[in-house]
């Protein structure tokens, strides 16, 4: 009995082991090439070591970036930030103060979900247009606008496992509505706030689609100047391939460092305090 | 210090009537338990009070003041909440200021009253602490430090020993009788165990079904209740009913169960006079049951014959479940009694201890 459990689980690890060197195969080929001279981007020897550790690329690809680096931040900063806190406001009002129309509200705002990119570029362009914001300011706006949804899910839910009983107990120490929030449910709101701080910031720093509409040249954000980096004649790989690293570090390290709070606030409804 | 009124008070949600014309009246530094099964309107009826639900008619009155439309905030109570519902962020102390605080109470003011208060409850040790680093039994004490530092005229409670294990229940319940002494405040208290009410409660309320039944104090509760829900709901083990028949023989009245037959003794029959094949019910408490080897000399006893079905050794006490006929009853008896299982025996019931209500109305008749 021992034996074939033991067995079955070797047999489990070999198709993981695969899937795991077959997902990392990209990864693998970003890094060699990162670090290869143009003379030796080949597709030939796509899958050799460089010849030596050399950082010229990534300091080509810096000059390059760095300004579109910038202005990812300066967008995904304020965009994460403020769609969190709007979140956790419309959260705690559909999950503690409930109005008449607010179960129906709800599912109306998740709904937003589940509009594609694509199918409100044009109205979405014209609207910019028409408030007149532009550039960095409408991509953030976009962003926070397009974040309400997964924001406020999350933080409802949240809200909505805490007892009652404790809102209670503030309403009869003397804290109103807002000052509930600000004295008790902000303080112990990081974990959300980490979880919808990690999304946001991931999925505004991944996007193309709205950066490629809104932003011109100056204030192209990482990803459409990565893209726009190659020449139309020759692509130097070597350069693009740290570029990508590059554009991708900042995402990477906020998960590596934030992650476990990430999990932990993602379980934080179903543990008690 | 404070009185409180509950005048022609009902609450509905929707279309389910939760309370139906509740009136009380709560003196001022009066210890008063709410008390009913679950579901009955009792944790409801402190709700109001406390300003958390809104009436939906009738008035409640804090001190001559209506206090309706008047924030919980406003209402000059505090609570205590089953869950405690403590602020878990915050430090013990702070969870005590923070009314204070949001108060704007001067800081050396608050640092006063809530040392004061953990002084009093104990819990001087833990003030830096986090709530989640407290025992069940110490978080307890905060919930209540959290209310006496505010100074309110009433202070509500809701089921706050239900989350303890049993012996710390004990302990907690003759501390807050305790503080309810020392604080001279008027306390309203909800329970569904009776055994708390009856040993901390000035006076009782039962409800049940959104209903008042009886307003009283816990020694009239229990000798006196007025009808066939309270004298079920108060004492434990139960009371035993006996659905029976009034029977006149000449100048005496006897109870007729269809199994035994019992009579009332002559100073206690007057109201049962003109009843004659009156439907009834017949109650008596377990105490009042006695195994006839040890019944007291001096009481006025019927004797009953019966199966012994259960016996329970208590120490102190035997508990004896008993068969007769469709009835099945239960006796407190002596721990020395002999009654064992299948034995048919004769038990003495205590005829100056019965009760009888209407099988109808389920009112008590006396």
């Amino acid at each position: 009995m021992k034996t074939k459990l033991h067995l079955g689980k070797n047999w489990l690890y070999l198709p993981l082991v695969m899937m795991a060197i077959f997902y990392l195969l990209p990864m693998y080929v970003i890094l060699v090439t990162g670090f290869k001279s143009f003379a030796e981007i080949d597709l030939k020897t796509m899958w050799d070591l460089p010849k030596g550790i050399a950082f010229d690329n990534y300091i080509e690809a810096w000059a390059k970036l760095s300004p579109s680096l910038r202005n990812s931040f300066v967008m995904v900063i304020p965009a994460s930030l403020i769609s969190s806190a709007i979140g956790s406001l419309n959260g705690y009002v559909l999950a503690k103060w409930k109005f008449r129309g607010s179960d129906t509200i709800f599912p109306f705002i998740l709904f937003g979900m589940f509009i594609p990119y694509q199918s409100i570029m044009i109205p979405l362009v014209q609207f910019m247009k028409g408030i007149g914001v532009s550039g960095l300011p409408g991509l953030a706006l976009a962003h926070i606008i397009y974040g309400i949804p997964i924001t406020t899910l999350t933080f409802r839910n949240y809200y909505a496992s805490l007892p009652q009983e404790l809102l209670e107990a503030a309403k009869i120490d003397g804290a109103d509505m807002l000052g509930i929030y600000r004295h008790i449910l902000l303080p112990i709101s990081l974990p959300s706030f980490v979880v919808v701080l990690i999304w946001q910031f991931t999925s505004a720093w991944n996007d193309f689609l709205f950066a490629v509409i809104l932003t011109g040249n100056k204030e192209w954000p990482i990803t459409v100047a990565l893209n726009n980096m190659a020449g139309s004649q020759i692509i130097a790989w070597n350069v693009q391939m740290a570029g990508s690293l590059l554009a991708a570090l900042p995402t990477l390290l906020v998960y590596i460092f934030l992650g476990r709070y990430f999990l932990r606030g993602l379980l934080a409804g179903s543990l008690k305090g | 210090m404070a009185s409180v009124t509950y005048k022609n008070v009902v609450k509905k949600f929707g279309d389910l009537t939760i309370i139906k014309n509740l009136n009380i009246v709560v003196e001022d530094k009066e210890f008063l338990v709410l008390v009913g099964p679950s579901g009955c309107g009792k944790t409801t009826a402190l709700r109001l009070l406390a300003g958390l639900e809104e009436i939906t008619d009738g008035e409640i009155v804090i001190d001559d003041r209506v206090v309706n439309d008047v924030a919980p905030k406003d209402r000059d109570i505090a609570m205590v909440f089953q869950s405690y519902a403590l602020y878990p962020h915050l430090s013990v102390y702070d969870n005590m200021a923070f009314g204070l605080k949001l108060r704007k109470t001067p800081k050396d003011e608050i640092k006063r009253r809530v040392n004061e208060a953990a002084e009093i409850l104990g819990i001087t040790d833990l003030l830096q602490r986090k709530p989640r680093q407290l025992s069940g039994g110490q978080r307890q004490r905060v919930a209540v430090g959290r209310a006496i530092v505010r100074e309110p005229k009433v202070f509500l409670f809701d089921e706050p020993l239900s989350n303890l294990d049993a012996k710390l229940r004990v302990q907690m319940r003759a501390e807050i009788s305790k503080l309810h002494q020392r604080l001279q405040t008027t306390f309203i208290y909800v329970t569904h165990d009776q055994t708390e009410a009856m040993t901390m409660a000035s006076r009782i309320a039962v409800i049940t079904k959104g209903n008042l039944q009886q307003l009283d104090t816990p020694q009239n509760l229990y000798d006196h209740p007025n009808n066939l829900f309270v004298a079920g709901f108060i004492g434990s083990p139960a009371m035993n009913f006996f659905p029976a028949k009034l029977v006149k023989q000449g100048e005496k009245i006897l109870v007729d169960s269809g199994d035994f037959q019992v009579t009332i003794p002559d100073s206690h029959s007057a109201p049962y006079k003109s009843m004659d094949g009156r439907s009834v019910i017949f109650g008596i408490r377990p105490e009042n049951i006695h195994d006839a080897d040890f019944a007291p000399q001096d009481i006025r006893g019927e004797k009953v014959t019966a199966k012994v079905d259960v016996t329970e050794l208590m120490g102190n006490e035997t508990l004896v479940y008993l068969v007769s006929g469709r009835n099945t009853f239960v006796g407190r008896v002596d721990p020395r009694s002999k009654l064992r299982l299948n034995d048919t025996t004769q038990v003495i019931f205590d005829m100056d201890k019965f009760h009888i209500f209407d099988a109808g109305t389920e009112e008590a008749i006396r």
